[in-house]
C-alpha cells in the first residue's frame, strides 16, 4: 500500500472518532475509551483486510469478523456505516427505545455475525466458525477482536488451547491492549502479562504492533499465517486515544463528554484532519515540487 | 459378585408393567446415539461436540462413524457452547453432548447469549440428567436444568419419557431452526408409545385417558404415573396420564383440559420442586382461574439424598404406590384402600 493509500485511512480514523463521539454524545451513553482505542484495528480490518461487504455478507464464503469486546460497539457501527452496511443516520437511534443499535452488537444489525458484550464469548464462536471452516475446505477467514481485560475471562483460554489443538490457521485473534479496564490498570485489576509469552505457550503464533498506526497494522495483520497455527495479534492501543483529555485515563471507559469536552473533541479532531489532508495535499504535487519545497 | 441394584419397579409394579403389557427399551441416551447415526448419514449438517463426554453420552459409536463429525473439546463446557454456537453460524447442525449438570450449569452464560440470544440452531444434549448420577452427589445431580433454561428465551426443552419420544424429539431437534435443549437419563426404558404415535414438539401426548385425576409428568417418571394410574383404577379411580415431554413451549390446552376434566391434578418430575414442570403447570391453572387441589412431587429443596436413581426415586416417592397415594389424598379418600398399603401396616 501506497503512503497516500494509508493517509486515506488514517484520514478516516478521525472521521470515524468524530462520528463515535457525535452518537455517543447524542445518547448519552457509550464505551467512548474502548472504542477510541480499538477504532484504528476496525479501520484496517474493514477496508483492507476482510473480505466481507454488504453485498457478500449472506454469502457463505464471507470473512467472519466477532467483536468479542461487545462494549466498543460504537466504533464497529461507525466503521460498519461508512463500509455502506446501514446508513449513518440511523445511528441517530443508538441506545434509544427499540433501536437495534444498542450498547452490545446484535445480529440484528447488517453486517454483525453474532450477539456479543458478555466478556470472554468472541473466541470460542471464533475457533467453532473456524473449526466448521476446516470442515467445508472453505476459504473465508475468522478473526475477532479481544480486549485486554477480557482475557481475565477463563473461557478464553479454553477458546486458545482448542484452536492450536484443531490448527487453525484460519484464525486470528487481535488484542486490542488498551491496558485499561473499568476499575483501573489492567495490571492491577488482574495482571495479564507476559500476555505474548502465554499465547506463545498455547501454541499460536503471536505479533505485534502499534495498534493505532495504519501502516503497521496494515503490514501485520497482512501476512500470511504460519501453516497449522493460529494467530494472535497484541495491538498496543491507548484508551481514549485520539483526544489528549482521554488518553490514558480509566474514567472514560463508559464516561460521557460534557458540552465543553465535546467542543474540544471536535477541535482536536478537526486539527488531526486538517494535518492529515494537509500531508495528502503535499503528497498529491509533482515530486520536483515536492524536492523544491523541502529545500 | 454383589447384587444387583433393587428395581425402582417393586414386585407389585412389575405386576402392573405385566399386565399393560410394558415392553423394555433401551436407555434414552442410547435411542440418541442410534437415531444421530441414523440422521447423520442422511444429512452432512449434523456434527457431534463433547466435552470429554463421547463415552457417557454414547456417541463412541457416531465418531466411529462419522471421525471427521466429532469435534472433542476437552473438560471445557464453556468452550463446548460457544464452540457449537459458531459451527451452527456457518451453516452446521451441532448436537453438543454433555453431563447435564455441567452443560446447562458452567456454560448457562454462552447458552444464554451465544445459542438463544444469537438465535442460532444449536441443539443442547443434557446427559445423565437428573439423579442419573444418583450415588455421585449434589455436584452431578442435575435438578435445576429445567429451571435455568425455563427463565432462558428462544430455547425448546423437551424431555422425552421412552425410546420412541426420544427417537422423534432427535428427528425434530436435527430439522429446527432454533435452539433445543434435549434431556436424557441413563436407565433402560419402558415403551410407552406406538412407533406411529403423533409426536410434536409443543404438543403433549395423553397415554392414558380418566377423569379423576390427571398426573401430568414428564421424562423417566412418566412410567411410574402409568403404572399408578392402573393401580388406582383397580380400586375406582381413573387417572389420566399426560406425558409433557416439551417444556417450552408448554401444552397449555392439555393443561388446561386436565384441569377442567379432572377433580384434582399431580404434576411429576424428576427435578426441583422450585422452577421446573410443576410450577409450570401451576401457572397456567391458576391464570386461567382453575382452582383445583393440586400437588408437585419432585426433588425437595434440600441436599438430595445419595443413591442408585431407585433409591433416590424411592426416597421421595417418585414410584407407582407413593404417586398412587397421593393421588387418593390430593382427592380425599383412604389410602387404605391400596393393598400395599395392607402390607406395610
Amino acid at each position: 500500500m501506497t503512503r497516500m493509500s494509508d493517509l486515506e485511512l488514517e484520514l478516516k480514523s478521525v472521521r470515524y472518532r468524530r462520528a463515535i463521539l457525535k452518537y455517543i454524545k447524542r445518547a448519552n451513553a457509550g464505551h467512548t475509551g474502548g472504542s477510541l482505542s480499538c477504532v484504528d484495528i476496525l479501520n484496517v480490518l474493514y477496508n483492507r483486510i476482510l473480505r466481507v461487504s454488504p453485498e457478500t455478507f449472506y454469502s457463505p464464503h464471507r470473512d467472519r469478523y466477532i467483536h468479542s469486546k461487545g462494549h466498543s460497539v460504537e466504533a464497529l457501527y461507525v466503521v460498519l456505516a461508512d463500509r455502506g452496511f446501514f446508513p449513518e443516520s440511523e445511528l441517530e437511534t443508538l441506545c434509544k427505545y427499540r433501536s437495534p443499535f444498542i450498547g452490545h452488537p446484535t445480529r440484528k444489525v447488517p453486517g454483525i455475525e453474532m450477539n456479543t458484550g458478555a466478556l470472554g464469548h468472541g473466541l470460542s464462536i471464533s475457533v467453532g466458525m473456524a473449526i466448521g471452516g476446516k470442515m467445508d475446505k472453505a476459504s473465508y477467514r475468522v478473526f475477532t477482536l479481544l480486549g485486554d481485560g477480557e482475557l481475565a475471562e477463563g473461557s478464553n483460554w479454553e477458546a486458545a488451547m482448542a484452536a492450536a489443538h484443531y490448527k487453525l490457521d484460519n484464525l486470528m485473534a487481535i488484542v486490542d491492549k488498551n491496558r485499561l479496564q473499568i476499575t483501573g490498570p489492567t495490571s492491577v485489576v488482574m495482571n495479564i502479562d507476559p500476555l505474548a509469552d502465554k499465547f506463545n505457550a498455547f501454541g499460536w503464533t503471536v505479533r505485534e504492533v502499534d495498534g493505532h498506526s495504519i501502516t503497521d497494522l496494515n503490514r501485520v495483520l497482512s501476512m500470511p499465517p504460519k501453516p497449522g497455527v493460529p494467530t494472535v495479534v497484541i495491538a498496543h492501543t491507548v484508551k481514549g486515544k485520539g483526544l489528549s483529555f482521554m488518553e490514558g485515563d480509566p474514567k472514560w471507559h463508559h464516561g460521557v463528554p460534557n458540552d465543553e469536552q465535546y467542543q474540544q473533541a471536535m477541535q482536536e479532531l478537526e486539527q488531526q484532519e486538517r494535518e492529515i489532508l494537509a500531508k495528502m495535499a503535499f503528497l498529491e504535487k509533482p515530486l520536483e515540487t515536492q524536492c523544491n519545497h523541502q529545500e | 459378585m454383589s447384587a444387583p441394584a433393587p428395581s425402582v419397579f417393586s414386585e407389585l409394579a412389575q405386576q402392573y408393567i405385566h399386565r399393560l403389557g410394558l415392553v423394555p427399551g433401551i436407555p434414552n441416551l442410547d435411542a440418541y446415539s442410534r437415531t444421530l447415526i441414523d440422521l447423520a448419514g442422511k444429512d452432512p449438517r449434523i456434527v457431534v461436540v463433547t466435552s470429554d463426554s463421547r463415552g457417557s453420552g454414547k456417541l463412541t459409536p457416531f465418531g466411529e462413524t462419522f471421525p471427521d463429525r466429532h469435534i472433542e473439546v476437552g473438560i471445557a463446557e464453556q468452550n463446548l457452547v460457544g464452540i457449537a454456537a459458531g459451527l451452527a453460524a456457518v451453516g452446521k447442525k451441532p448436537f453438543a453432548t454433555s453431563p447435564s449438570s455441567f452443560l446447562r450449569a458452567r456454560a448457562v452464560e454462552q447458552i444464554k447469549n451465544d445459542v438463544c440470544y444469537s438465535d442460532v440452531p444449536v441443539v443442547l444434549v443434557g446427559i445423565s440428567a437428573g439423579v442419573s448420577y444418583g450415588a455421585l452427589g449434589s455436584t452431578h445431580h442435575s435438578l435445576h436444568d429445567i429451571a435455568l433454561l425455563r427463565a432462558i428465551s428462544n430455547i425448546t426443552i423437551i424431555v422425552p419419557a421412552d425410546n420412541v419420544e426420544t427417537e422423534k424429539a432427535v428427528r425434530a431437534a436435527a430439522q429446527a431452526e432454533h435452539p433445543v435443549f434435549l434431556r436424557f437419563g441413563k436407565a433402560p426404558m419402558y415403551t410407552l408409545h406406538s412407533e406411529n404415535v403423533d409426536f410434536e414438539p409443543g404438543r403433549a401426548t395423553r397415554i392414558r385417558d380418566g377423569n379423576d385425576i390427571a398426573f401430568i409428568a414428564t421424562g423417566e417418571v412418566v412410567v411410574h404415573c402409568l403404572l399408578a394410574a392402573a393401580y388406582l383404577e383397580e380400586y375406582g379411580v381413573k387417572a389420566r396420564v399426560v406425558s409433557m415431554h416439551t417444556i417450552k413451549p408448554l401444552d397449555i390446552d392439555e393443561i388446561l383440559d386436565a384441569g377442567k376434566s379432572c377433580r384434582a391434578v399431580i404434576t411429576v418430575e424428576e427435578h426441583s420442586v422450585h422452577g421446573g414442570l410443576g410450577e409450570a403447570v401451576a401457572a397456567v391453572l391458576l391464570q386461567a382461574g382453575i382452582c383445583v387441589p393440586f400437588y408437585i412431587v419432585g426433588i425437595p429443596d434440600e441436599e438430595t439424598v445419595t443413591g442408585s436413581q431407585a433409591d433416590i426415586f424411592r426416597h421421595y416417592g417418585l414410584t407407582m404406590e407413593s404417586l398412587a397415594e397421593k393421588a387418593l389424598l390430593l382427592l380425599g379418600e383412604s389410602v387404605g384402600i391400596l393393598p400395599h398399603r395392607v402390607g406395610s401396616k
